[in-house]
């Protein structure tokens, strides 16, 4: 047992020698919290749009208050004829366009209609078909302002949005950047340390000493265990003291199960390191392999619904999806260990199932 | 020159010669790109909610029929007690519930108006968003459907309204695939790079083989050039490769000059080689690199704008994002190939890079030391 401590505390001598890796091991989570806090939002505002209004009356002024207004856009230009909007999308800025005929307010008062026209620069549908959306909830509610006496029997919604009010952004980028912060130390970290040893020669070394290869593998990733915990700490404080993100549940229960996806996220690291010789090799395969799919197909940043059935399929074989799940579950909704039961077996079976095979393959003889 | 010859001649034979690292290189990126394209779409739907009616009017039952028939939502579940339906939410299973207090069609025949409630998983705010707007989308319908057949035709005429007409140009069927198609080429093209490159030297460095190179006459900047053109070169056929894969599959417009794309691309592509190897360079071991490389491409790559939106970010990030190479190159793919947009259109885009690589490539060179 004194050997096998020996030999972890050289691989944290190792660790912490490398002060530029470290630094940035724990510089990441707080530089990239803050973007996600500050920066990153997928709500949209201040939109630029253009607007042909040949009329320019009573209503059509009040409709583009009304809009502009609202923070969801910013008036870029005023057009002088109905050929510019080829233009102004052309040139890049301009994202919605809006065509109003003429006589507006004439037409509404006489025939009790009037019409106008919303064009989204669709090169980007999300952001187009959002601000389509905005666009006409603004004019239904303007249409709503001005029918009011004369509407009856009206269904009023009232509408209440539930773990987060005020819609934050972040809410949804805290779970996801722990599962994906804590796959990279841990996985990509440990595969790399592996097999560093072996591209240089000195896994020789250790295989021909007393420790048990067991023991050496164990620690090897101890430090690593430690490093991501310390991390996921940082993240849950940080998105708590800075953002605002409530931890609603158990604390314990949460660094428990970061603690299961650490895990996880190690044995995938040593199979990986088990079926590669070369750093080079190992990197691509953690990265190219494991972080895309970390924060694309986890419901990190595309809700997991929206996809075709075969690709949710893959999700499913995505632990991080499971781990964003049970986060989002106990910090958010507060919930206990029986409403994610289900997902924590799940990441136990990855745990032992990934184990298993790193086992079988691992080769105690190099060539 | 024919030094750089033989250093491109070796890192292409090395590159080659292994067998892992082949595909990895060109088969993985473009089985990713045909996954992630699919899986990165924020159009909704399938929300999927539960009805809470204890009110079991005809009035009631129509308005769930309502959310029954939408293409946008599926009722996974029913019952007559609002907990048990937060219950299935807490679980996360649904995502709304619509709830219709008793008294709903009495009220609103009687009262004049009607109360119903929304409840929304905000968790993602952005998708709660837009369940609000389908789900009040409805509810108007709904309630527009219900005055034209319960009220007399004279009260109806003098409720005013404004016909909306929509488009969408150059998508106008909202395909988000076209849309992703150019930004994830430039993420996968973007990290093969980066790592190629940025892994490069140290790893010279790590197994000693720098040394051989740093005692033979060998100039700085002919070793740099020689390093840089084979990961160029693959890069570029990555790109071209993934161009095809996205007009054969996902058969994405490409409306503009093909010239300038490869053009933009030559110049971003030395852009982010050269910082690669400048990671290499100060770098000791490759897992340094790798850390250094990941910690700026995530930086890079979430401030693009390839899934959120550049304009909605704050100013000072804005500003700061100027300094993002993979910015400008998203920016000028997505302009050239899906609104044709011309040389004068991208040349604030453009113009940019090409300061970017001068300087990149001239602290690369700089920065490489023939000292072990």
């Amino acid at each position: 047992m004194r050997r096998f401590w020996g030999f972890v505390i050289k691989e944290f001598f190792h660790i912490f020698r490398d002060y530029r890796s470290l630094l940035i091991l724990f510089g990441m989570p707080a530089v990239q919290l803050i973007l996600f806090g500050y920066v990153i939002t997928n709500e949209i505002k201040d939109a630029k749009i253009a607007i042909y209004d040949p009329s320019k009356d009573i209503v059509t002024r009040k409709i583009t208050d009304k809009l502009l207004s609202s923070g969801y856009f910013l008036l870029e230009r005023n057009l002088k004829s109905v050929s510019e909007v080829d233009l102004v999308f052309r040139h890049g800025n301009v994202k919605l366009v809006l065509i109003y005929e003429s006589g507006f307010a004439n037409k509404l008062d006489k025939f009790g209609k009037a019409r106008l026209q919303i064009i989204g620069d669709a090169s980007d549908p999300n952001t187009a078909n959002i601000l389509v959306n905005y666009a006409s909830g603004i004019i239904a509610n303007y249409l709503i302002s001005i029918n009011s006496e004369k509407v009856p029997m009206q269904i009023i919604p009232e509408v209440r949005m539930m773990y987060n009010g005020e819609l934050k952004g972040v809410y949804m980028f805290v779970p996801g950047l722990m599962a994906m912060l804590l796959m990279l130390i841990s996985a990509l970290m440990t595969s790399l340390s592996i097999t560093r040893e072996k591209e240089l020669g000195t896994m020789e070394l250790l295989l021909v000493s007393p420790l048990r290869p067991a023991q050496i593998i164990i620690g090897k990733v101890f430090p690593y265990v430690f490093l991501a915990f310390i991390n996921s700490c940082i993240i849950l404080v940080l998105g708590n003291t800075v953002f605002g993100v409530p931890v609603q549940g158990s604390i314990i229960l949460l660094l428990l199960e970061s603690l299961l996806y650490i895990c996880m996220a190690l044995s995938l690291g040593i199979l990986i390191s088990s079926v590669t010789s070369s750093q080079q090799i190992a990197m691509m395969i953690s990265l190219v392999a494991l972080m895309l799919p970390t924060i694309l197909l986890s419901g990190f940043i595309f809700p997991v619904e929206n996809m075709p059935w075969i690709l949710q399929v893959f999700c499913y074989a995505m632990p991080p999806k499971y781990f964003i799940t049970i986060i989002k579950s106990i910090m958010l909704k507060g919930t206990g260990i029986i409403y994610v039961w289900h997902e924590t077996s799940v990441l136990v079976g990855f745990t032992i199932f990934f184990l298993m095979l790193s086992v079988k393959k691992f080769n105690v003889r190099l060539s | 020159m024919r030094t750089v010859l033989f250093i491109i001649q070796k890192e292409f034979l090395q590159v080659f010669r292994n067998r892992s690292m082949l595909p990895i290189i060109f088969i993985v990126p473009i089985v990713q790109l045909i996954i992630l394209v699919n899986a990165a779409t924020f159009e909704m739907k399938n929300v999927r909610m539960s009805v809470v009616d204890l009110d079991l009017s005809t009035t009631s039952r129509k308005l769930s029929d309502k959310f029954r028939g939408s293409a946008f939502f599926n009722i996974r579940h029913a019952s007559f007690s609002y907990h048990a339906a937060e219950n299935e939410m807490k679980k996360g299973n649904i995502d709304l519930i619509l709830n219709i207090p008793a008294g709903f069609e009495k009220d609103l025949i009687k009262e004049n108006h009607a109360k119903i409630q929304f409840i929304i998983n905000a968790i993602n705010g952005q998708t709660a968003g837009l369940t609000n707007a389908y789900s009040t989308m409805i509810l108007f319908d709904y309630n527009r459907e219900f005055l034209i057949e319960n009220l007399n035709p004279a009260l109806l005429a003098g409720i005013r309204g404004i016909q909306t007409d929509y488009s969408y140009w150059f998508n106008p069927k909202l395909n988000y695939k076209t849309y992703m198609v150019p930004g994830i080429l430039v993420l996968l093209v973007t990290i093969i790079g980066l790592l190629l490159s940025g892994m490069n030297i140290v790893r010279e460095k790590e197994i000693g083989t720098i040394e051989q190179i740093n005692v033979t006459p060998i100039k700085r900047i002919q070793f740099i050039t020689g390093k840089l053109t084979p990961f160029w070169i693959i890069a570029l056929f990555e790109l071209a490769f993934g161009l095809g894969i996205g007009k054969l599959l996902f058969n994405i417009p490409i409306e503009g000059s093909l010239w300038l794309i490869f053009l933009s691309a030559a110049v971003y592509l030395f852009v982010i080689l050269s910082f690669g190897l400048l990671i290499s360079t100060v770098t000791n071991t490759q897992q340094q690199a790798m850390l250094v490389a990941f910690f700026f491409m995530v930086i890079f790559i979430l401030m693009s704008g390839l899934f959120t939106s550049i304009e909605s970010m704050p100013a000072w990030a804005q500003m700061l994002d100027r300094l993002n190479p993979l910015m400008y190159f998203i920016m000028i793919m997505r302009m050239v190939l899906l609104k044709g947009s011309g040389f004068t259109d991208i040349s604030r885009y453009f113009w940019p890079l090409v300061i970017y690589a001068v300087c990149a490539v001239s602290l690369a060179i700089w920065r490489y030391r023939k000292v072990a």
